[in-house]
C-alpha cells in the first residue's frame, strides 16, 4: 500500500462540458491520505463524468489533476498502479467465469495471482460456488460483487468508486463499508459517489455539486 | 509481452465461447461467392475474367461485417475502460486482439478459398497468386480497419459510419491485389504487386497499434 509514501491527488480548475452544456466550471479539489471524499448531487449533475476525469478516463475541459504532485497526463502507469477504479459498467466479459475475469485483469496489473488466492477472495464475497459460473449467469448482486473483488485482490492507493452499493444486499454493503474503513485507516484515498448513505465511522467529506441550468 | 499473451489468450477463449458467432463473416462470403455464378451466368470464361475481384469484394465485405464486433462487447460492458486503466501497454493489447480476431474471423476464409477458387474456375496461377494476395492483405485489412472500429466503439450506429469511413482506404489494396492475380493469369510475374502490399503490411504492423490504441483512449471521452 501506500505505506510512508506521500499519495495525494489534487484536481485544478476542471471545466467539464457535456452535450454543450457546462456541468462544473473551475472545480479544485485536494484528498490527502487516508481521507474519503463522496461527490454528492442530483442524477445528471455530472458526478460520473467528475469520477471518470478524476480516474483518467475522459480528457477535461479545461484543468489538470496531480498525483502526488505530478500530473497524471505524465505519470500514466504508476498511477493506474495505484488505482482502483470501479463505475457503472462491471468491467467484465459476461461470457467468462469469475476467475477468468479476475485472473485475466490481475495480469494486466502486472501480476500473476494464483487461482487460490482468487477463489479466497471470491469466498469471503459469498460467491462459494460460483467459480465456474459465467458472469452471465450470475444475479446483478452477484456480479456487482465479482466487480468489487478487485479491491480485495489487490492493494493500490486510491480507490476511485462510482455507485458502489448499487444492487448490494444488505450483507454486501455491510462488507463493503468494513473493507472501505479499513482501506482509509489504513491510510488509502476513497472517491466515492452514492445515493445512499454510506454507514463508515470515519471522516467523510462531502463535496455537493450544484445543478449548473443555464 | 504478458500483456499481449493475456489478451490473446482470453480473446480466443472469448471467440469460442460466442457460440461460433465469428463463423458469420466466412458464411457470409461464401453465401456472396457462390450466389454470382448463378447471377451472371455459369460460362467459364466469364466467371474466370470477374472472379478475383469477387473473392477480394466479398473478403473487403465479409472484414467489415466482423470488424463491427471487434471492440463492442468490451466496449458496452465496460472491459475497455479497465483495459484502458490498466498499467500495460495499449498499443500490445490492440495488436493481440486484432489478430485473434484475424485468426477466427479470416483464417477460416483462407482455408476455405480453394473452394471458391473452384467455383469461379481460376486457374491454379490465378489461384496461387490469389492466395498470396489474401494472406497479406487480410491483415492489412484487419489493423486499418480496428482503427476505424476502436473511433467509432462508442457510437450506437457505428456500422455505416465504419463502411463510408474504410471502403476507400480499402481502394488500393483491391487495385494492387486484383491486378496481381490477373498478371498471374497472363503469366507474368507479380511480385511487384505483392511486395507493396507486403511494404503496406509491414507498415501497417509498425504503427496501426499506437493509432487504435490513441483511437480507444478517444473513444472513452
Amino acid at each position: 500500500m501506500s505505506g510512508d509514501k506521500l499519495t495525494q491527488l489534487k484536481a485544478q480548475e476542471l471545466a467539464c462540458i457535456k452535450r454543450d452544456k457546462l456541468l462544473f466550471n473551475d472545480l479544485a479539489l485536494q484528498v490527502e491520505p487516508g481521507e474519503m471524499l463522496v461527490v454528492a448531487g442530483p442524477n445528471g449533475v455530472g458526478k460520473t463524468s467528475l469520477l471518470r476525469i478524476l480516474a483518467g478516463l475522459s480528457a477535461p475541459e479545461d484543468g489538470a489533476i496531480f498525483w502526488n504532485d505530478v500530473s497524471i497526463d505524465n505519470i500514466d502507469s504508476t498511477f493506474r498502479q495505484d488505482l482502483i477504479y470501479i463505475g457503472h459498467k462491471l468491467g467484465f466479459s459476461i461470457n467468462l467465469t469469475a476467475i477468468e475475469n479476475l485472473r485475466f485483469w490481475m495480469q494486466q496489473r502486472g501480476q500473476v495471482p494464483s487461482e487460490q488466492s482468487i477463489i479466497e477472495v471470491l469466498d469471503e464475497l459469498a460467491l462459494v460456488g460460483m467459480e465456474d459460473v459465467l458472469v452471465r449467469q450470475m444475479s446483478a448482486g452477484q456480479q456487482r460483487r465479482v466487480a468489487l473483488a478487485r479491491l480485495w485482490l489487490t492493494p493500490a492507493a486510491i480507490w476511485i468508486l462510482d455507485e458502489p452499493l448499487t444492487a448490494l444486499d444488505k450483507w454486501g454493503i455491510n462488507l463493503l463499508q468494513q473493507k472501505m474503513i479499513s482501506h482509509v485507516q489504513a491510510g488509502g484515498i476513497i472517491i466515492s459517489t452514492s445515493h445512499q448513505h454510506f454507514a463508515v465511522d470515519i471522516p467523510v467529506r462531502t463535496l455537493a455539486l450544484e445543478p449548473n441550468w443555464l | 509481452m504478458t500483456v499481449f499473451w493475456s489478451v490473446f489468450r482470453r480473446d480466443w477463449l472469448l471467440a469460442f465461447r460466442q457460440n461460433a458467432e465469428f463463423l458469420q463473416p466466412v458464411l457470409f462470403c461464401l453465401l456472396v461467392v457462390t450466389m454470382f455464378p448463378l447471377g451472371i451466368g455459369p460460362s467459364p470464361a466469364t466467371l474466370q475474367k470477374v472472379g478475383p475481384g469477387i473473392i477480394w469484394v466479398a473478403a473487403l465485405l465479409s472484414s467489415l461485417l466482423a470488424l463491427e464486433k471487434l471492440f463492442k462487447q468490451d466496449f458496452l460492458d465496460g472491459s475497455l475502460e479497465q483495459l484502458v486503466l490498466t498499467p500495460g501497454s495499449l498499443p500490445m493489447l490492440a495488436l493481440a486482439k486484432v489478430l485473434v480476431h484475424w485468426l477466427v474471423s479470416t483464417l477460416p476464409l483462407l482455408i476455405l478459398s480453394p473452394v471458391l477458387a473452384l467455383f469461379l474456375n481460376l486457374t491454379w496461377d490465378m489461384y496461387w497468386a490469389l492466395l498470396c494476395t489474401l494472406v497479406l492483405g487480410t491483415p492489412l485489412m484487419s489493423l486499418i480497419g480496428a482503427i476505424a472500429v476502436a473511433l467509432t466503439a462508442g457510437l450506437n450506429k457505428g456500422g455505416t459510419l465504419l463502411g463510408l469511413l474504410l471502403l476507400p482506404v480499402y481502394i488500393p489494396l483491391l487495385i494492387f491485389a486484383t491486378s496481381a492475380v490477373e498478371s498471374a493469369s497472363l503469366g507474368i510475374p507479380f511480385t511487384g504487386q505483392l511486395a507493396i502490399i507486403g511494404a503496406m503490411l509491414l507498415f501497417a504492423i509498425a504503427l496501426t497499434p499506437y493509432a487504435v490504441a490513441y483511437a480507444i483512449k478517444v473513444s472513452q471521452n
